[in-house]
């Protein structure tokens, strides 16, 4: 009923009963954007498979010896996940602008940062998910020990949703913008430089036998200030964007 | 009461006030520095552990503090902007990108030849000079975000959201960088701490700071006079100055 319903609640207006609360709307929009997403497949696909492509790289330009792949396993990983974000970004409202869906959001007489974060949400669990699965995976190529591993996949799972929302700040800037994907990881790395430091930090730690509780809790705190500042943020920008 | 604000506010009276007040403010610029200069270079004593390689700061610390206020004073313009829809201030916000960058391109310049001598390299990933180099890429992705609006009102909106999303996370970066630093190496040259310095070296540095800063208030007010100039084109005050500085059409 995903994209019915939303379509139904805009028609009639919030004056009628049918209006969906926010949490229905978070929903609503949030399955609509999984399952356009999920339809397709290469676009989603592609930034996990452009993770794992950059991580083959590294041992091919450096070098296989296992103790060197394990002391940069965790930048390198990092690294990789920064740039699969960014690669993803473009995606984040680009076929809704061609389509008219981000015009009809933004006439939605509901508040707008909401329902990007919703459809940011979406995003990160098409893009951002099978990153965190893939990490330990390819972790074990690099001989990363299992509690370096788990670390890795929780800073991740911390992190990445953090990149997602920085992200969709500048997706929002250059959403109207022809050609834009330069510019748009140009925007967003600087402000992506604490996540990734903290991210490779607890590993690091980690690797090193020490305690990663520190990075992982400043990381949480990351996370939560992305998730309360940054929708408002995209949401000002889109409203930009779509003038 | 609010009437001096919305005449500065009202582009043809700034752009008057802004012609003589980049004079009035460069003026004291140029002697401070000639002042400042003389007190850094000759009077003050070279310091004990550096030598005469200390007086750099004369115009690193002025350039790198500069980096900061001037990203600090876009934003601000940016939101001004923003919320009450200014486009004086997003002038002011537009002139100060290419002047900030500047100034933080002078501060690691100036750091890089400083830590020759002292460090033995060019670069060191310290803490201060990697976030100053974020700092850099924030000045050019905001610059860059800038030019690829065609239309100028989106432009100013846009590149305003992206400063103050900027301003508001050049703190964690700062600390992030600090922080990685302090646990990626050991300590390094103690660095130079102002409280602690002595008073004979420390006048001529807030001397330098003082002339940095009017000198940046001048070039920030010859560079909105340039922007509202082209922004107002079409105006007729803005032909009519146009027409009086024109060497063509003056007869």
């Amino acid at each position: 009923m995903g994209v019915e319903a939303l379509g139904q609640a805009r028609v009639r207006g919030p004056a009628e009963a049918h209006d969906p609360g926010l949490l229905q709307l978070f929903w609503l929009i949030f399955e609509r954007d999984l399952r356009v997403g999920l339809r397709r497949w290469t676009d989603a696909s592609n930034s996990a498979l452009f993770f794992v492509l950059v991580v083959t790289l590294f041992p091919l330009a450096l070098s296989p010896k296992a103790e060197m792949l394990r002391t940069v396993a965790p930048g390198v990983l990092w690294i990789a996940a920064l740039l699969a974000t960014l690669l993803s970004l473009h995606l984040l409202f680009r076929a809704d602008l061609e389509d008219g869906t981000l015009e009809q959001l933004l006439l939605m007489p509901h508040p707008l940062g909401w329902m990007l974060l919703a459809k940011v949400v979406a995003h990160w669990t098409i893009t951002g998910i099978p990153v965190v699965i893939m990490a330990p995976v390819l972790a074990i190529t690099y001989q990363l020990p299992a509690p370096a591993m788990g670390v890795l996949t929780l800073s991740l799972l911390l992190g990445t949703p953090t990149l997602s929302l920085l992200g969709s700040i500048g997706a929002a800037l250059t959403a109207g913008l022809r050609g834009a994907g330069v510019l748009l990881a140009f925007i967003v790395a600087p402000l992506m430089v604490p996540v990734l430091i903290l991210g490779a930090k607890a590993t690091d730690l980690a690797l090193a036998g020490e305690d990663p509780a520190g990075p992982l809790y400043l990381l949480a705190a990351l996370l939560l200030l992305a998730l309360s500042v940054a929708p408002i943020a995209a949401a000002g920008a889109l409203r930009v964007s779509a003038d | 009461m609010w009437t001096w604000f919305f005449r500065l506010a009202s582009p043809p009276h700034f752009y008057a006030l802004a012609g003589k007040l980049s004079l009035w403010l460069l003026i004291p610029a140029l002697i401070l520095v000639v002042i400042g200069t003389f007190g850094g270079l000759v009077l003050a004593p070279p310091d004990y552990q550096q030598g005469d390689a200390f007086r750099i700061i004369y115009v690193h610390v002025p350039s790198a503090y500069l980096s900061m206020m001037v990203y600090v004073t876009m934003a601000l313009a940016g939101a001004i902007g923003l919320i009450w829809r200014i486009k004086l201030a997003h002038a002011v916000a537009a002139s100060c990108a290419p002047i900030g960058a500047s100034f933080t391109f002078a501060a690691l310049v100036t750091g890089a030849v400083w830590g020759k001598p002292m460090w033995g390299t060019y670069w060191q990933w310290d803490p201060r000079l990697t976030s100053e180099l974020i700092l850099l890429f924030l000045y050019f992705g905001y610059m860059g975000l800038r030019s690829a609006f065609e239309d100028l009102n989106q432009a100013d909106r846009a590149s305003a959201i992206l400063a103050i999303a900027g301003v508001v996370n050049v703190p964690i970066i700062h600390f992030s960088v600090i922080w990685w630093a302090s646990l990626h190496q050991g300590p390094t040259l103690s660095k130079l701490e102002v409280p602690s310095i002595s008073t004979d070296m420390l006048w001529p540095l807030l001397m330098m700071i003082l002339a940095f800063t009017l000198f940046f208030l001048g070039i920030l007010a010859m560079r909105v006079r340039g922007e509202v100039l082209e922004r107002e084109f079409q105006s007729r005050w803005a032909q009519d100055v146009l027409r009086s500085t024109s060497p063509v059409r003056a007869n």
